[in-house]
């Protein structure tokens, strides 16, 4: 159960992986296009990354609790 | 010169990272493999002392209210009076009570005399043998006495890990903790009340004072340099403030709110910094990992859960319970979801603050215990020098990072509270948009 487990937190992190790095690449194209908007870019590109990384994070915990 | 100072980090590291080679060194031969997933579950864990070095630690109140003889309250002063001993285990206990790791434990069996009792540990060298000799001398006694053969049969088996401790030659089983879920999920539940200050608490407390010191004097400057550039602290903070204020309060409340809000995200963003900060410290005065233990950030989200239900208008309420604008099926299906989102933001406020501090002090721990795997446990001089120069690098791109999670972790509990709050005062937009 344990390596189930293990193999799942791999997966979650695969999940949370390409969500951050789909947004990290398309805010680092939109301040490509638009320089002066590099703020408001870079907070909801932050926030973005908090709520995906959030999922992610659950499903870590969850298979810490599954043992 | 900016290499030359980088080298002198990487050499003070090296040292202070060497000396666990060196305790690695001295417990040489023993046969376990070293579990650095334990190990670092147990140094990022709370605990009733402070750990030095060595074997020296600071006991700090360990403040313990239990029924005692069935009537009235009392508490243990100090960890100290369980005379702490090597790897935090006390060698004394008090009233059913040990200390182990650090930790408050009570010992599960109302067998175990009362008072003061000079008790053994398992695993550890000497008194596991001394704890197995007076094992063997009871067992002969064993056969004229009707001792319970339970007891006796658990000292054959005393794994490193085995929550027992051990009297006379009995091994006695120790009540597990209290965690955070209250037995739902598996875990434990203590049968007394802990008031104690332990070194989450120690470090909450000198994190609130560290920063009533710098705002105080801070708030003073402003006062007595009205109009002037700011100066000095005064200069260091006012970017961070102004940070917050205008980048996170006033665009996620919104101006005509947002004033009132800014005292609970300043002290949330300040505090956690704090937090994050000392525990980046790997002694003394920091290493507590507050920010990390769950029941500090759950007690953290709580406010901003209260503070967003409390402030939140017929408009907030409007969205959750009764969706307006969508047909009358779909809101049956809407409103659930809506009130279980309610709940779900500020569970994952929390767990994302505790698990990133958590998974950053884990992999740092684990990165010095490759010196205990590469020198085996201390047969391998060779392997525990290259660990020493492996960890110290790892390290110190690990603590780096740390420095920026650390910054980051709080910029996003004030920003997702911020907005959170915003949702919940925020004016309706429709009748803004037909004015316009």
């Amino acid at each position: 159960m344990t390596n189930l487990a293990a193999i799942g937190a791999g997966i979650a992190v695969i999940g949370a992986g390409l969500g951050i790095g789909n947004i990290g690449g398309k805010a680092m194209e939109s301040i490509a296009r638009q320089p002066e908007a590099v703020g408001d870019i870079r907070a909801s590109m932050l926030i973005m990354a908090a709520l995906i990384e959030g999922a992610a994070i659950i499903a870590i915990i969850l298979s810490f609790f599954i043992r | 010169m900016r290499t030359k100072s980088i080298f002198r980090v990487l050499f003070l590291l090296a040292i202070l990272i060497s000396s666990f080679s060196h305790r690695a060194l001295a417990s040489g031969g023993n046969d376990e493999p070293f579990n650095s997933g334990e190990a670092a579950l147990h140094h990022i864990a709370d605990a009733h002392t402070f750990h030095l070095f060595g074997d020296i630690y600071i006991p700090l109140p360990a403040m313990i209210f239990y029924d005692r003889n069935g009537g009235g309250v009392t508490f243990l002063p100090s960890s100290a009076s369980f005379d702490i001993g090597h790897h935090g285990n006390g060698n004394l206990a008090i009233d059913r009570y040990v200390l182990k790791h650090g930790v408050v434990q009570r010992i599960k069996d109302t067998n175990f005399p009362m008072g003061e009792v000079k008790i053994n540990w398992p695993g550890g060298h000497d008194s596991h043998d001394h704890a197995s000799d007076d094992h063997a001398g009871h067992d002969h006694a064993g056969h004229n006495h009707d001792t319970p053969k339970k007891q006796t049969a658990d000292v054959d088996s005393p794994g490193h890990d085995s929550d027992q401790v051990f009297y006379n030659g009995k091994g006695f089983d120790l009540e597990h903790r209290t965690t955070w879920d209250g037995e739902l999920a598996g875990g434990g539940k203590t049968s007394y009340m802990d008031f104690s200050i332990t070194k989450n608490v120690f470090t909450m407390l000198m994190v609130a004072l560290i920063l009533g010191l710098i705002f105080i004097r801070v708030a003073k400057a402003y006062k007595q340099r009205d109009g002037q550039a700011p100066k000095g602290l005064q200069g260091f903070i006012e970017p961070w403030f102004l940070f917050i204020q205008d980048e996170v309060a006033r665009p996620m409340i919104g101006e005509k709110h947002y004033r009132r809000f800014m005292p609970y995200l300043m002290a949330a963003f300040f505090f956690i910094l704090g937090l994050n900060l000392l525990g980046q410290i790997p002694f003394f005065p920091g290493s507590g990992n507050a920010s990390g233990a769950i029941s500090i950030t759950i007690a953290l989200a709580a406010f901003t859960f209260i503070i967003t239900t409390i402030n939140g208008n017929r408009h907030y309420w409007e969205h959750i319970l009764w969706m307006p604008g969508i047909p009358a099926w779909v809101k049956i299906i809407i409103t659930p979801v809506e009130i279980m989102g309610m709940f779900l933001k500020p569970i994952v406020l929390f767990i994302r603050l505790f698990a990133n501090i958590s998974a950053g002090h884990i992999v740092i721990v684990a990165f010095v215990g490759l010196i205990f795997v590469l020198g085996e446990s201390g047969k391998n001089a060779l392997g525990a020098g290259m660990g020493v120069i492996a960890a110290t690098l790892l390290t110190t791109f690990m603590m780096a990072l740390e420095l920026l999670v650390a910054v980051l972790q709080a910029y996003i509990f004030t920003i997702l509270s911020a907005s959170y709050i915003g949702a919940a005062v925020e004016e309706h937009h429709h009748e803004g948009e037909e004015a316009h």
